[in-house]
């Protein structure tokens, strides 16, 4: 018989439709509108889980996203795999797969669960005060043995191949839950013309009116009622209903993080689709309507399946046509437990007892019971269950002692009353106030624009409830409702139960597998605050976040401490509510779409030469252009070659410019770098260092003067948005009163370099309108021309040592122009060359690359730079800084230096540190460190930068770099290794 | 106050604050970039200035547990820089004022 | 003058060319952009001298001639123009504006833009930018600078449901596919 527990009537689910699905492997079948949860319990399927640490069998306990034992994995494959997802919370559809977690090798018969045969020696803080030593025992043995057998689910070993999105959002009203006050929120907040959202955990709207066949609101029962809402809140363009939406945290200025699961529920499995959207929605103005979760009560072997919430239980009656169990015992402090009594009688399931803790219950529900002939023992307990897999009995007595009974039962349904679910106004920082009449934490004052309604807010009667919707949408409706239950009644922390305290365990938080005995042994060995407690115990810091557990855990501390509960506090509310799979925060920042990829005008042409790339900052930079078999060594060494003995072409385009306008614009820059710009005529460049105020080198670049008042700035590939960002800031708030602007040109050129004794005769005959003959046009100048049609900054500047220019024209014309050079280089054997042979090349002459040989602590002088400082300048960004005593008396400084190892082969590790004496003991005293280091061709050996204590006056020294292949003999030398007259540059 | 790195122009979309820029209006915080205490003011004639109080000027700040004035910039906006009077504790800004303009 | 691209015979190429995402989305073609800075003291005498008023307040759009100026800045305004006109309006700014109190680059091929246009377009702008698009709070003639995912961007209102984005042209392929991935979300 398949379903057995399925009601022939009954629920909101599809009885037409009959859905297949597999838990660890068997087959069974449900509806649409089931949980799996549900759909388990139809089939009489109780045991979904092995617990954290003692591995007990553990059932079904709830019927929402609080859960903490029916923790399941759902997928289709390795790539479509969710671990630890609730039961109560995944819906049901054809064909869906998914597997218990915890247990080996199956949830009837663990190897883990030896642990709880010896459970007396998992006390609280057990792993802090064993383990402890031998220290390599912890991560060779302990850890991962604890690991197997401690834990959740398993990760996938496959990358997720769901897609997920994002969204910004913005509303006058968010509602959070869509229960009665919440819809009574949005009714009333639509009705004023607000942008509203209502989102809600659930697959459909409605919350506690899904399981409610009694009430009437306004005359109508409470699902006609619940339908007309809908309806009518559907009818207002500016309400947004987000169904199977979890909001899952409370972030200031009311913005806050709502996760959609999009398609889970459909069992397609579509990747193109995405699988679940993360919003981020600002609000006007919140309103929380989350609830409030029912507490069990801790008591002896609390924790067998067929123990379950009472609420839980008559939702699953209600709302799915399941009945739990067929012979139910009730075990309770609160008055609904009645009502899921009544209900399950006249569903057929025989009602074992009500045991309620109150002597004096009364009211509505109870008198019915009565009424009904349901044996109630008042003023009782429950000292403990039996079963294995399945709870068969439990032990009733009288609270003021005297003989227990036992009675039979397949379902143990308790309530311990309600807990509001006060989570996000918590994370919004709002007050939370202790009322004790309710045994609870309440909402108190908001700390941002938001308010509470309904249960969350500690309101019983659903007329309340409701109104309290309406009041927080800004309404006034008031309801007229009849039928409806009133909440009353509760218990926190642990119930008498009159036996051996040191025999008996009474779960307060499932998840984590703590006791009730965990908490006061904790407060036996010394903690005293909550947070203390719930760290030595962990009780509260599952994936549950201890919404279950808290408020008990206080009712244990409390006369322990005796102290009242608000006096002791409780823990701090986190994010996420609910646990969001990783993939929702990724959004649509994955693979290439991580971060933009940016690529110049003349990356598709040397990718189709089948250039090698680099990353520089976001930018695909050709790193080099191998030919047939070579190497990246090989090809360097080729066009180094080309460069120094003909004519190589190289992009540039990433360099970061600043178009710097104004009639101060000179001054602005003798303001900004340390060089002197106002003598600088139009038409000429200058090598520009700029320092940060502490007077250290931050960045460099060629400077241009087009004219009086506008400077063409270059600044290095990852320095651009720094530097403009900096240069604006002075400009904004130190200089306001200079005349002068500034405009990022890096992507408006493309730059082409051609660099080498040929470059002009590359670049002659392209050139119209300017006369770039050595006479006319020297080294550090500029001109406005055009090159192959292109109107052009053209620069005669060197990178590498040799005659070169760099071109400038608009980007959309970079290819072009490129080509038109290669072409015209190409008598002289042109040849492209990428960032490696360009740092090749610089470091043969010297030139230091900011970042490389400088690293946020090295001045102007330290890379022998000093002689550019303007000296008549009273003042630039940093001077202040560098005439600091603390720097004079610094007689020791890193110095720029070059090294040759006595192995002209070797070529040194970058990074690797000098020393004088290899001997010495460790730690070694460090002179410096080798900063560049390359195989030159040039020179037909090994070169390296450094920088080194007191480095130019040790010219000639022989030091050492320890390697841990040996020691490296290097003599430091001067940093310009190649032309050091600067012959060729003048070509 | 110019010491501090300025944030990467690539960030992720993490940022909560609702920040009124002088020049636009409430936008949200990933716009902005953070730019430190406020009225850190760098002497006009830096010269002048001795030691101890441009190290001060150079590295000292107040890092207060409560209200704090300090600049940000709409980097995604106006490009402006402009001052704020955040609380570091509640987040809440009580107001934001202009370069120049003195903390109200 | 300066560094004015003038008119000449080459064609411009577009990282956008041939790759619209879908109906709703069109690449603007052509175009000379500028930057335009000014002191509050210049603002009415540049305004005479383009014909397009530009003391609107920040974030509004101003056009008139043909000639667009989106003030994205207290002074600062991207000025979309066709390419003829490139080098008479540097040319007349500079002759009106004798102070030199100002500057104008040329950033035309910096930046690339496409029209977004469709009932769903503000749904797909939201997946990245985080602005609110109700025409309360962002009206037909907005035009403001902002960030698209992690890229940065200028988007100008022109009506409900018609939208100029611009990027700068190496975060255009981040944007377009973005926006292309975005869209399917919310299909026509």
């Amino acid at each position: 018989m398949t379903q057995p527990y399925r009601l022939s009537t009954g629920g909101r689910i599809d009885r037409s439709r009959t859905l297949t699905f597999s838990f660890d492997g068997k087959h069974y079948t449900g509806h649409p509108g089931d949980t799996l949860a549900s759909a388990l319990l139809a089939n009489g399927v109780h045991l979904v889980g092995r617990s954290f640490k003692y591995h007990r069998p553990r059932g079904i306990l709830t019927a929402g996203g609080e859960e903490p034992n029916a923790l399941v994995g759902v997928g289709r494959d390795d790539a479509h795999f969710t671990p630890n997802l609730r039961a109560t919370q995944v819906e049901l559809y054809d064909g869906l797969t998914s597997e218990s977690q915890n247990r080996s090798p199956s949830l009837m018969r663990d190897y883990g669960a030896v642990n709880d045969v010896f459970w007396r020696f998992f006390p609280a803080g057990f792993y802090y005060k064993t383990f402890m030593w031998p220290r390599k025992a912890w991560t060779k043995f302990f850890e991962p043995r604890i690991r197997e057998m401690a834990g959740l689910g398993r990760s996938p070993k496959t990358a997720d191949a769901a897609r997920y999105a994002q969204r910004f959002a913005h509303c006058d009203v968010l509602v959070v839950g869509a229960g009665p006050a919440g819809l009574a929120a949005a009714l009333a907040a639509a009705k004023t013309g607000a942008r509203v959202i209502l989102c809600d955990e659930q697959s459909e709207p409605g919350g506690s009116l899904l399981a409610e066949p009694e009430a009437m609101i306004d005359g109508l029962a409470a699902a006609e009622w619940l339908k007309a809402a809908l309806v009518q809140l559907a009818a207002y363009p500016q309400v947004k209903i987000l169904p199977r939406t979890i909001a899952f945290g409370y972030f200031p200025h009311n913005m806050i993080g709502l996760a959609q699961s999009l398609t889970d529920h459909d069992g397609e499995w579509d990747d193109s689709k995405p699988r679940g959207r993360l919003w981020q929605v600002r609000a006007k103005q919140v309103v929380i309507a989350a609830g409030a979760i029912e507490r069990p009560l801790v008591f002896p072997d609390n924790d067998r399946p067929g123990i379950m919430l009472a609420e839980a239980a008559r939702i699953y009656l209600e709302r799915y046509g399941v009945l739990p169990g067929r012979r139910a015992l009730v075990f309770t402090a609160n008055d609904v437990a009645y009502r899921t009594a009544l209900a399950l009688h006249r569903a057929g399931c025989a009602i074992a007892g009500i045991v309620d803790l109150r002597p004096d219950a009364g009211g509505p529900l109870v008198t019915a019971a009565q009424k009904a002939g349901l044996p109630v023992f008042p003023a009782s307990t429950i000292a403990g269950t039996d079963g294995r897999l399945r709870v068969t009995g439990a032990t009733i007595k009288p609270i003021a002692g005297g003989s227990g009974q036992h009675v039979s039962c397949d379902v143990l349904l308790m309530s311990g009353g309600f807990t509001p679910s006060v989570h996000l106004f918590s994370q919004s920082r709002g007050k939370l106030v202790f009322d004790s009449t309710l045994d609870a934490f309440l909402p108190g004052a908001p700390a941002e624009a938001c308010s509470v309604a309904g249960s969350a807010a500690g309101l019983q009667s659903l007329k309340e409830v409701l109104d309290s919707g309406a009041a927080a949408g800004g309404g006034a409706a008031s309801y007229q409702v009849a039928n409806a239950p009133l909440a009353q009644g509760g218990f926190i922390g642990a119930v008498p139960y009159h036996g051996d305290p040191g025999s008996v365990r009474a779960f307060l938080d499932y998840q984590n597998d703590v006791t009730a005995k965990d908490v006061v042994l904790a407060l036996r060995e010394g903690m005293r605050s909550v947070e203390h407690v719930k760290r030595f115990t962990t009780n509260g810091m599952a994936t549950d976040q201890g919404k279950l557990s808290n408020m008990n855990a206080l009712g244990i501390m409390a006369p322990v401490l005796n102290k009242p509960v608000p006096a002791i506090g409780t823990t701090t509310f986190r994010m996420p509510y609910t646990p969001v799979p990783f993939g929702y925060f990724g959004g649509y920042a994955r693979g290439e779409l991580f971060e933009p990829e940016r690529r110049t005008a003349i990356h598709s042409w040397a990718a189709a030469q089948g250039a090698v790339f680099e990353d520089v900052s976001l930018w695909k930079r050709a790193r080099y252009f191998p030919r047939g078999t070579e190497d990246m060594r090989q090809a360097v060494a080729r066009e180094c070659r080309a460069v120094r003995n003909g004519v190589g072409i190289f992009d540039a385009s990433t360099l970061g410019k600043i178009e710097v306008v104004g009639p101060d614009a000179a001054e602005f820059l003798n303001r900004m770098y340390i060089n002197a710009w106002t003598k600088l005529q139009p038409g000429k460049l200058r090598y520009g260092i700029l320092l940060r105020e502490d007077g250290f080198v931050i960045d460099d670049g060629v400077i241009g003067r087009i004219s009086d008042t506008r400077f063409h700035v270059t600044t290095t590939t990852g320095g651009a948005a720094r530097v403009l960002t900096m240069m604006e800031d002075y400009l904004q708030t130190e200089f306001p009163e200079l005349d002068v602007w500034l405009t990022s040109t890096t992507e408006q050129y493309a730059v082409i370099a051609v660099q080498g004794p040929m470059a002009r005769e590359v670049v002659q005959p392209l050139v119209e309108g300017a006369d770039i003959s050595a006479e006319a046009m020297p080294h550090m100048s500029m001109v406005e021309c055009r090159i192959a049609g292109v109107p052009a900054r053209l620069f005669r500047v060197s990178f590498t040592g040799e005659l070169g220019f760099e071109i400038n024209v608009p980007a959309d014309y970079g290819r072009a122009v490129w080509e038109d050079l290669m072409e015209s280089g190409r008598p002289y054997g042109i040849t492209p060359y990428g960032t490696e042979t360009m740092h090749v090349l610089r470091a043969e002459k010297g030139y230091i690359i900011v970042g490389q040989e400088t690293d946020g602590t090295v001045t102007p002088d330290d890379v022998g730079y000093a002689g550019m400082i303007g000296k008549a300048k009273p003042d630039f960004v940093g001077k202040r800084a560098l005439a600091r005593a603390a720097f004079a008396a610094q007689t020791n400084r890193k110095q720029l230096v070059g090294l040759l190892t006595d192995d002209p082969a070797h070529v040194l590790e970058e990074g690797a540190h000098i020393v004088a004496d290899p001997a010495q003991p460790k730690p070694m005293t460090m002179l410096g460190h080798v900063t560049s280091s390359y195989w030159s061709d040039a020179l037909g050996r090994s070169i390296a930068l450094a920088l080194l204590r007191d480095g130019r006056a040790r010219t000639g020294e022989q030091l050492y770099v320890p390697l841990e292949n040996g020691n490296a003999r290097v003599t430091v030398v001067s940093s310009v290794f190649y032309d050091p007259e600067g012959v060729r540059l003048n070509g | 106050m110019k010491l501090l790195p300025p944030r990467s122009p690539i960030k992720g979309s993490q940022e909560m604050l609702l920040i009124p820029c002088p020049y636009c209006g409430n936008r949200p915080e990933i716009e902005f970039a953070y730019g430190g205490e406020a009225h850190v003011v760098r002497a006009a004639a830096p010269r002048t200035v001795d030691d101890t109080a441009w190290t001060e000027f150079l590295y000292f700040r107040k890092n207060p547990r409560g209200d704090h004035a300090e600049r940000w910039r709409h980097a995604y906006g106006c490009g402006r820089f402009f001052n704020v009077k955040r609380n570091t504790y509640t987040d809440q800004i009580e107001a934001s004022y202009r370069i120049g303009e003195t903390l109200p | 003058m300066d560094n004015l691209v003038q008119t000449k015979p080459m064609p411009r190429l577009f990282p956008l060319s041939g790759k619209a995402i879908d109906r709703r989305c069109t690449p603007v073609n052509g175009g000379a952009r500028f930057s335009l800075r000014l002191p509050a003291a210049s603002i009415s005498t540049a305004s005479a001298a383009l014909g397009v008023e530009l003391a609107v307040p920040v974030n509004r759009a101003s056009a008139a001639n043909g000639r667009t100026a989106l003030r994205l800045g207290p002074d600062e305004w991207l000025l979309l123009l066709s390419e003829a006109e490139a080098v008479p309006v540097a040319a007349v700014l500079e002759a009106r504006l004798t102070d030199g109190r100002y500057s104008l680059a040329d950033i035309s091929h910096r930046q690339t833009g496409v029209v977004l246009e469709g009932t769903a377009v503000t749904d797909i702008l939201n997946g990245g930018c985080p602005l609110d698009f109700d025409l309360a709070a962002f009206p037909v003639g907005m035009a403001t600078r902002t960030i698209f995912c992690k890229a940065e961007a200028v988007l100008w209102r022109q009506s409900e449901g018609r939208f100029h984005l611009e990027v700068w042209r190496s975060f255009a392929p981040y944007v377009w596919n973005l926006l292309a991935i975005v869209s399917r979300e919310y299909a026509v």
